[in-house]
């Protein structure tokens, strides 16, 4: 895989999803595709487990959606509209996929925006 | 003889979606959002257009990573609302404009710029969520639609450049499009504005750089068109850089433009909401 400088790797906290990212996220973030049909969103909540089989994840992929770690699904080539199909199926806000990213609660996170968003930086 | 006589910009934030569908536009926290949209609705309602080319980003509902079309025009009839997860939002279907989306497709194919041409186009809060900001919760839409979806999650998107190129020729399409009823054609350009949704830096917003890229947008379209990709993910965030539609809409219209309405407010969920009307003038008095 090629591991080329890019000239926004410098911007802190960010995941650009470019053709690396891509091609190390495809299966992840296709099963997260997956989940905008009701029925696949049935078999999801019938037992995650058999349903990520059909995918080829990594074992840190699998890992990383059993335990929702939100950060963890972007470093391992996941999209935010596509990871967030698993935070919309948990009824989750973008506030608290938000803060889980950065180190907050979802009050927190919320209550930042409303101070008018992170413009630190950072 | 159609033309594009107005533009409109907008953010396209789901929750603002869910606001209105639930009721929540008094809500203290949706209020002042909601309150500057009151004069665009008007405005809206007086002018009505008769169809809306707008463009808009998928996210991963008509498309996913086995297919990502840079520009795709959709051809169709109607387009089914789509499930992004939560189940269809419970709106009106959006009725398309056949006639003048296969002569945009052709036209602007022929002059340069290879569209990706649908007919199964399910559309999700990236083109709805405008038309909800501009229309309310109407029982039909009183517009029809042309989607025009831009890839803008698998970098890089098109240039800015390219972007108010597309415009330029959209506008050029809709001018030499036969037909007897002088369609009144907006264009929408949304997105934006500064916001990233993801990593450690999730929740960015500069303020400093959406007002500029307002005042621009107006006055100097043609300057914003220089802003990189690199400096866009930078100032305006990862999810920012949905602000080259906005350039596709001000490409549309013509040079000079009257600013008729805009409203900014943060946050809306994880983003800056911006809002800008436009009318342009008359096909033949300025291009």
């Amino acid at each position: 895989m090629s591991s080329a400088t890019r000239e926004y790797d410098d911007i802190p906290g960010t995941y650009v999803f470019d053709a690396d990212h891509h091609r190390k996220g495809y299966h992840l973030n296709m099963m997260c595709m997956s989940l905008n049909d009701p029925k696949n969103r049935e078999k999801f909540a019938a037992g995650e487990e058999a349903y990520l089989d059909q995918w080829p994840l990594t074992p840190e992929q699998r890992k990383a959606v059993l335990e929702r770690d939100w950060l963890g699904m972007l470093q391992l080539g996941g999209n935010i509209y596509y990871t967030f199909k698993i935070a919309i199926f948990d009824g989750l806000s973008m506030q608290a996929v938000g803060g889980a990213m950065s180190g907050v609660t979802e009050a927190e996170f919320q209550q930042m925006m409303i101070n008018g968003g992170r413009n630190d930086n950072g | 003889m159609a033309d594009v006589l107005y533009g409109v910009a907008s953010s396209h934030v789901p929750a603002i979606g869910a606001a209105i569908d639930h009721g929540k536009e008094e809500q203290p926290y949706w209020r002042p959002l909601f309150e500057g949209y009151e004069g665009a609705r008007k405005w809206m309602a007086d002018t009505r257009p008769d169809v809306i080319i707008l463009a808009y980003n998928d996210h991963a509902s008509a498309f996913d990573l086995d297919l990502i079309p840079t520009f795709a025009i959709g051809v169709a009839d109607k387009f089914p609302i789509a499930d992004e997860g939560y189940g269809p939002r419970q709106i009106p279907e959006v009725i398309g404009h056949p006639e003048l989306a296969w002569h945009l497709a052709e036209s602007l194919i022929l002059d340069g710029f290879d569209m990706t041409i649908c007919n199964r186009m399910p559309v999700d809060h990236g083109l709805t969520v405008p038309l909800s900001i501009m229309y309310g919760s109407p029982e039909a839409w009183p517009v029809k639609v042309i989607p025009l979806a831009v890839n803008v999650i698998q970098y890089p998107p098109p240039t800015g450049k390219r972007c108010y190129a597309l415009g330029q020729a959209i506008r050029r399409a809709v001018q030499s499009f036969e037909d007897n009823q002088d369609l009144r054609v907006a264009v929408f350009g949304t997105g934006g504005m500064s916001h990233q949704l993801q990593g450690e830096r999730a929740g960015w917003v500069n303020t400093p750089f959406d007002t500029a890229f307002l005042n621009r947008l107006t006055d100097d379209p043609e300057g914003l068109t220089e802003i990189s990709h690199v400096d866009l993910l930078r100032e305006a965030g990862s999810e920012g850089i949905e602000l080259v539609m906005w350039l596709i809409m001000r490409g549309a219209l013509s040079r000079k433009v009257r600013e008729v309405h805009r409203h900014y407010h943060v946050p809306a969920s994880n983003t800056a909401a911006g809002l800008i009307v436009f009318e342009g003038s008359e096909a033949n008095v300025l291009l």
